[in-house]
This record gives structure tokens, C-alpha cells and sequence, in this order.
């Protein structure tokens, strides 16, 4: 694997080449090459053209290459892209998706599908505020619409605004089905100091809708597994990881929070066989790599280097959608305590949900600087979140401040 | 309309970004009125917009890379603008590589294109794989002389101009410069070369017993003597293999400057030549500049300021070694008397450096790698 960094300086004369490349770490970064035959397999599609997704999303740009500004055909094809977009967790499909909505894209009023679609892509790239504006529009001109109900709940919970999204919930009840709309409240309640009533409320309405699609198992089950870890209560949340686990469908977020989970347990051992099929997602790059070097496995050099120029790459292309991971990864992998709260703090400006403050907290503890984590310990304070780790953290930091 | 659960949604809001976003690298360096570049850009994003998996297996391989080298030449550069004032600099394809990046596999893809005259302003229109994936950036490296920047393009900032500096005969100077003191820092054998004469500088031999110098003075005109006559002997030939006056084939030079290294170590401990060492210097400095001259080539002399780059980095070469000598001299001379210098460092170090340069001696004569220089 090579940085941009590490090709350029290779192209300035050969000499210098083979010196710049010996002083990178040794086999890690490789110059272009001409490949020994062409049976040499160089790439993996991540959607097999098989398959019936690539069938289908086939046939949609095929419709829509031959009429563009037919919005049904349009929708339909962003709608499967956002969903491949978060099962493989590849922002290429967020592009996918905004590119058969261009015809619209920059309008200012576009029809209704289009604004809640054009929203649900702009939150993906972090653009909160534009979401916000096309939710607004769509909920003024359908005040029924449940999809544009629970993302305004989604960003609010994101930005902490729980006034606003205690609001969303409360639209969502009237419009959305029984299991969602507890969903809603439950995920609320149990980020603000309400675990053991929120795991009462969504365990009841998950136990009457047990016929839910598995995607939507998967989420309940992370969330009760969450506000169980909220009330100290580990095994309990260990049932709930596993039952989410076997359910039939991937879930990213599932896996990260269930690695997160047996890594804060001590049981790194656990969390390679979960996630050696995924070194491809960043995310779970991370949580493996973790892992790695807690078991001083020597597979974990490999993954900190790739992830550090995964990082890189991120850099150079300006995005700062990274940074909580970051913060991580300098804190935890490189030990470079400083730039990992510098990233914790940028990410807070950001995102505040509870591993947002979670990772401010680590990194203002490893700097021995409370006063960087303010923003956190005022959030902790605010909302009463209730988990027992984000708490000692917290109380370790006032403790410096005395 | 509900094709997705709205619930399941709630949690996606704070987790974007699990994968690289789709980059391609693109690096250019400009000179006088030619632009050369390097595009990488990811096979996946490449079978996406024109379909590389031809027997639609799943798997990209190197032989469908290659039936669709023209084809992904024609739709790259049709999306890469290059313009110097009012002029188009057409491009055109002349290498087909592959490479590993952090998130897969990459066609690489060197080209070249030329500008009617010495480019000032570059301007830049990219709009690779824009109608297909508005998220797609391209990362561009731009080289002009020592000066690099960079940029990224994406559909908001599809054409950017880069007003090019107009180097200035100083900084060519002074960058051909580096790289002679570079090179002479990282060419263990000019230096080993110079050490093997140096050595023996603190000492005078009597009856064919080596004794320390009582004074100072002696064992610098010494030293003087020996590098200004290695320094005029490598430019006279560092100078004429440069303007191409006389060429010899490298291996024979990268031979020679091993076997002076070989036997310059070997006089200090079987002495043949006494006191004129700075005749050996300058016998073996001329091959030395021949050496020199193969690094300079590599570097690319600018045509229009061949003097500046050549003297540049002659002196360049010269600063280098004043450096060496300077730290040598006054720790070789304190020492001079002792036996860690006599011994282990006089006939110690030079029986290592004959080894070690015999070894480079039998690997370039037989082009064989034994140990890395």
C-alpha cells in the first residue's frame, strides 16, 4: 500500500526513489508495477454483477439513462444506492445516489420525494444544516411524511437538540407505526438519563412486533443493548449483541458497537473472528486493529499502517468526516495524545453523541487537560446520560481540575 | 412512500464515512513547455463508468486491464483539459501501470502533453467521472522546478489556473546545489574514496613505520592538497561527460570509482604510493566525475541554464565534501597519536572500506547484488 506522498517523492530520480522507499516502513509501500500475467486478479467488486441488487440497480440506470428526468426512476435508483451506501458503508453509493437526483439537485423547491432524498444525502456528508432546510420544506408540505419525521430526529439526536428531537418523536407518533415511534422516544430517553424506562418501553413494543423486518431487529437490539451497558448491566447486553448478531443481514454499526463492546470487557480475542472479513470499512478497521495490538497479534502493524494512510488520504482530500475515528486511532494506535484530542475537539464542534464525548473525554484525560473536554462534561451534566464508563472518565477529569 | 424503515435510519445519521471516499491521484510536473504526468485512478471507479470486468465475474484482472488500456486512456484524458494561456496542450498516454493503494487497486497511467511554448499559467479543467459521482475528488500534485502545490478538484472547483513561477536563475542554482550535497551525503563511495586518502594525513611514515605528525600545519596542506586536486580532476570530467563531450558506459565508471576506493584503502595499509597522494587523487577524481555526471543526467539538466545547473551543482558536490573533511580533520589530528586511530582506525578502517568496496567492485563488474551500497 503507498500514500500519494510516498509516489511522488519516488518519481524524482531513480536513485532517490529507492532511497525514499527503503525509509518508508519496509513492504508496506510499493511502486507501480506491471503485473506478472493476466490471470493476476487485481480487484474484487464489492457487488457481484450477479447478484440481484446489481441486476436491479442495472436495470434503473439503464431506465434512467434513457430518460433522465423521470423522478420516479430517479428516486428509486438514489433510494437503492443510500441503502448499499450504508450496508457497505462505501460513500461512493452517496455519490451514485446524487447523481441520478442532479436534475434537481440544485433546485430550490424540488418535488417532495426529491427534498427528503436530496436531505438524507446531504447528512451523509456531514452538511447538517442543508438536510435541515430540505426536512423543514418537507415536513411543512407533508406534515405526515415519517421518513422526514425520524431523520429530523436523527440529526437533532446527532447535534444533541434533544428539545427538538423529543419534538421530532412526537410528530412521528402520529404518523409512524408503534414499534418506530417508541423507537424514536426510547433511543431519546435512553441517551438522557431514562435507560431503565426507555429499555422497559422498547423491549415491550419489540416484543409485540416481533414479526419486524431484520433490519429493523438489528437496530432495535443495538439500542437495548446500549441502554442495557447504560445501567451496568454487561450480560444483559451481551444477549442483546448476539441475538442482533445472527440476525440475517450485515450491519456495520452492529459490529462496531458489539467489537467497541467486547474490547471495553477485555476480550479482544472475541473481536477477531468478528471482523476479519472487514478490513475494507475503516470503522472496523479500526476496532480490528485494536484488538491486534491488545493480543500483540502481528497482523496489527499491517492495519495501523493501512489506516494511517487511509487517514492521510483523507487529509489531502480535505474531509473532516473522520475525526472521531481519528482521535482514536492517534490515541489508542500511534499514542500521539495531542493530536488526538486537537481531533476529538474539531469532532465535538461536529457531532455530540455519547461515543463523541466519549473519545473528548479519553483524550482530555490523556493530556491531563479538563478544561479541553468542557464541552463534553457539560453535555454529560445537561442530558444526565447514565453510562458508568463515560461517568469515571468524567469524574477522573473534575479530579485534575481540583 | 416507506421503501426503507424509518427507525433503522435514525442511527445512520452519525456514522458516514466507513470507506475511503473515491479519489484519484493526479501528479504533473511541468517544464519549459512540457507536461508530464501520473494519473491513479481506482479500477473500481474505472469498471463503474466504463465496465472493465469483462467476463463479469466479480474479478478484475490484470488481462482486462490491459484490453481496456485505450480505452480508459480515451476517457480519462478526455476529461483532463490542460491549457497554457490561450492554447490547449493535447495529452496523450504513455505508460500503463498498476498500483496498491490503502483502499484497492489503481491503474496508473503516465502521460505526457505539450504546450505550444513555455507554459507560465497552467490551467487545469478536470471533470473525471463528475456525471456519475459527484463525491469524486482529484488530488492533484503539481510540480514546477522545486516548487510543489497541490489541489483538489471536484464539481464546484472544476478548472483551476496555476500561475507558474518563472524560476529564477538563483533557485536553479541553488536547488542544483542541494543536490550535490545530497548526493555526495549519500554516495558512500565518493566518501569512503576521500577517507582512504585523508587517513594517513595526521601521519608521516619513516622507514616504513607510520608516526603522528608533530604539527598541525603539515597534515592540513596535506589534506588541502589532496581534495582541490580530487575536486579539479571529478570537474573536468563531471563538466565534459556532462555537455557530452565524452561518455562512458556506467557500469565501467560505477567498476573504476569501486576499484580506487579498493586501492586508495589498500596504500595505507601496503603502502605503494608515499607522499603523493594528491596525484592519486587526481588520477582517480577524474573517474569520479564521471560518476557525478551519471547523477546529474538522472536529475534532468534544464536546457537554457545547463551552466547554472552544472556549476551549481559542482559546488554543491564541493560544500559536501569540505563538510566531510572538516569534521574529520580536527578529531584525526587529536587523535592522531593514539592506538584506537593508528590501529583500529588507520589500518583497521582501512582494511573494512577495501572490503567493503571490493564487494561493490565484484556486483558491478558482474552485475551481482551481494550488499546494497
Amino acid at each position: 500500500m503507498c500514500t500519494f506522498r510516498t509516489f511522488i517523492i519516488g518519481t524524482v530520480t531513480d536513485g532517490l526513489r529507492a532511497l525514499a522507499i527503503a525509509s518508508f516502513a519496509a513492504g508496506v509501500c510499493a511502486a507501480p508495477y506491471v503485473p506478472k500475467d493476466d490471470t493476476t486478479v487485481l480487484e474484487r467488486l464489492p457487488v457481484r454483477p450477479g447478484d440481484p441488487v446489481a441486476r436491479e440497480l442495472r436495470q434503473l440506470r439503464a431506465e434512467l439513462t434513457a430518460n433522465p428526468r423521470k423522478r420516479e426512476t430517479a428516486v428509486r435508483l438514489a433510494e437503492r444506492y443510500f441503502a448499499l451506501a450504508t450496508s457497505e458503508g462505501d460513500p461512493r453509493y452517496v455519490g451514485y445516489a446524487q447523481a441520478a437526483l442532479k436534475p434537481w439537485w440544485d433546485l430550490p423547491a424540488p418535488p417532495l420525494d426529491v427534498l427528503v432524498m436530496r436531505a438524507i444525502l446531504k447528512q451523509y456528508s456531514h452538511d447538517f444544516s442543508g438536510a435541515m432546510r430540505d426536512l423543514d420544506t418537507a415536513t411543512l408540505e407533508d406534515p405526515k411524511n415519517a421518513r422526514a419525521w425520524s431523520w429530523r430526529a436523527a440529526i437533532h439526536m446527532v447535534q444533541a437538540d434533544y428539545a427538538r428531537a423529543r419534538e421530532d418523536c412526537v410528530a412521528l407518533q402520529k404518523v409512524e407505526s408503534e414499534l418506530y415511534a417508541v423507537g424514536c422516544t426510547a433511543y431519546l430517553d435512553g441517551t438522557t438519563g431514562k435507560a431503565a424506562a426507555a429499555h422497559r418501553d422498547l423491549s415491550a413494543a419489540f416484543a409485540r412486533n416481533a414479526d419486524a423486518p431484520p433490519g429493523v431487529k438489528v437496530w432495535v437490539l443495538t439500542r437495548l443493548a446500549e441502554m442495557s451497558l447504560r445501567q451496568g448491566d454487561s450480560k444483559q447486553a451481551e444477549e442483546y449483541f448476539r441475538a442482533a448478531y445472527f440476525e440475517p443481514i450485515n450491519d456495520q454499526f452492529l459490529l462496531a458497537a458489539y467489537a467497541d463492546f467486547l474490547l471495553d470487557q477485555g476480550r479482544p480475542d472475541e473481536v477477531i473472528p468478528l471482523l476479519v472479513d472487514w478490513v475494507k470499512s475503516d470503522i472496523l478497521l479500526l476496532r480490528l486493529a485494536l484488538a491486534e495490538q491488545a493480543l500483540k497479534a502481528p497482523k496489527a502493524r499491517e492495519h495501523i499502517e493501512a489506516l494511517r494512510s487511509r487517514f492521510d488520504a483523507a487529509a489531502l482530500r480535505g474531509d473532516k468526516l473522520h475525526q472521531q475515528e481519528e482521535a482514536r486511532f492517534n490515541l489508542r494506535l500511534l499514542g500521539n495524545k495531542e493530536k488526538a484530542l486537537a481531533l476529538a475537539k474539531e469532532n465535538w464542534k461536529l457531532q455530540r453523541e455519547p461515543r463523541d464525548a466519549r473519545i473528548l473525554l479519553e483524550t482530555a484525560l490523556a493530556m491531563k487537560d479538563p478544561a479541553a473536554a468542557q464541552g463534553a462534561l457539560d453535555w454529560l451534566e445537561r442530558s444526565g446520560h447514565e453510562d458508568p464508563g463515560l461517568r469515571r472518565t468524567a469524574e477522573k477529569l473534575k479530579a485534575l481540575k481540583r | 412512500m416507506k421503501a426503507l424503515p424509518a427507525v433503522l435510519l435514525l442511527l445512520v445519521a452519525s456514522s458516514a464515512l466507513a470507506h475511503k471516499p473515491s479519489d484519484s491521484y493526479l501528479a504533473i510536473s511541468v517544464e519549459g513547455a512540457n507536461v508530464a504526468g501520473q494519473w491513479d485512478i481506482a479500477l473500481r471507479d474505472l469498471d463503474f463508468a466504463i465496465g472493465l470486468d469483462d467476463s463479469g465475474d466479480g474479478d478484475i484482472t490484470w488481462g482486462e486491464v490491459r484490453a481496456h488500456q485505450a480505452d480508459i486512456g480515451a476517457y480519462a484524458l478526455a476529461r483532463l483539459k490542460l491549457r497554457s494561456g490561450d492554447a490547449d496542450c493535447p495529452a496523450h498516454a504513455t505508460e500503463f501501470l498498476v498500483d496498491d493503494h490503502s483502499d484497492g487497486a489503481y491503474s496508473v497511467m503516465r502521460f505526457a502533453a505539450t504546450c505550444p511554448e513555455e507554459v507560465t499559467t497552467l490551467e487545469i479543467s478536470y471533470s473525471l467521472f463528475a456525471d456519475l459521482d459527484p463525491q469524486h475528488r482529484g488530488l492533484l500534485r503539481l510540480e514546477h522546478g522545486a516548487a510543489t502545490r497541490t489541489a483538489i478538484f471536484g464539481p464546484e472547483r472544476s478548472t483551476q489556473a496555476f500561475e507558474l513561477a518563472k524560476i529564477s536563475a538563483l533557485t536553479q542554482f541553488l536547488d542544483y546545489g542541494r543536490e550535490g550535497v545530497w548526493h555526495i551525503w549519500i554516495g558512500f563511495d565518493h566518501i569512503l574514496f576521500l577517507l582512504s586518502l585523508l587517513l594517513p594525513a595526521v601521519l608521516v611514515s619513516e622507514g616504513g613505520r607510520w608516526h603522528a605528525v608533530t604539527r598541525f600545519p603539515p597534515a592540513f596542506w596535506d589534506v588541502f592538497k589532496i581534495v582541490t586536486s580530487f575536486t579539479v580532476a571529478h570537474s573536468i570530467t563531471l563538466s565534459l561527460a556532462a555537455l557530452g563531450v565524452i561518455s562512458l558506459p556506467s557500469r565501467l565508471v560505477e567498476s573504476a570509482i569501486a576499484t580506487s576506493v579498493v586501492l586508495a584503502a589498500l596504500n595505507n595499509v601496503f603502502p605503494v604510493v608515499h607522499g603523493r597522494r594528491w596525484m592519486v587523487a587526481f588520477a582517480f577524481g577524474l573517474i569520479h566525475g564521471f560518476g557525478f555526471a551519471s547523477v546529474l543526467k538522472d536529475l534532468g539538466l534544464p536546457q537554457g541554464a545547463l551552466l547554472i545547473a552544472l556549476v551549481g551543482f559542482n559546488l554543491g558536490v564541493e560544500v559536501g565534501q569540505l563538510a566531510i573533511v572538516s569534521a574529520f580533520l580536527p578529531v584525526a589530528y587529536a587523535l592522531r597519536a593514539s592506538w584506537f586511530y593508528r590501529r583500529l582506525v588507520f589500518v583497521g578502517g582501512s582494511i573494512a572500506i577495501a572490503a567493503v568496496a571490493g564487494t561493490w567492485l565484484i556486483e558491478r563488474a558482474f552485475n551481482m547484488k551481494i550488499i546494497s551500497p
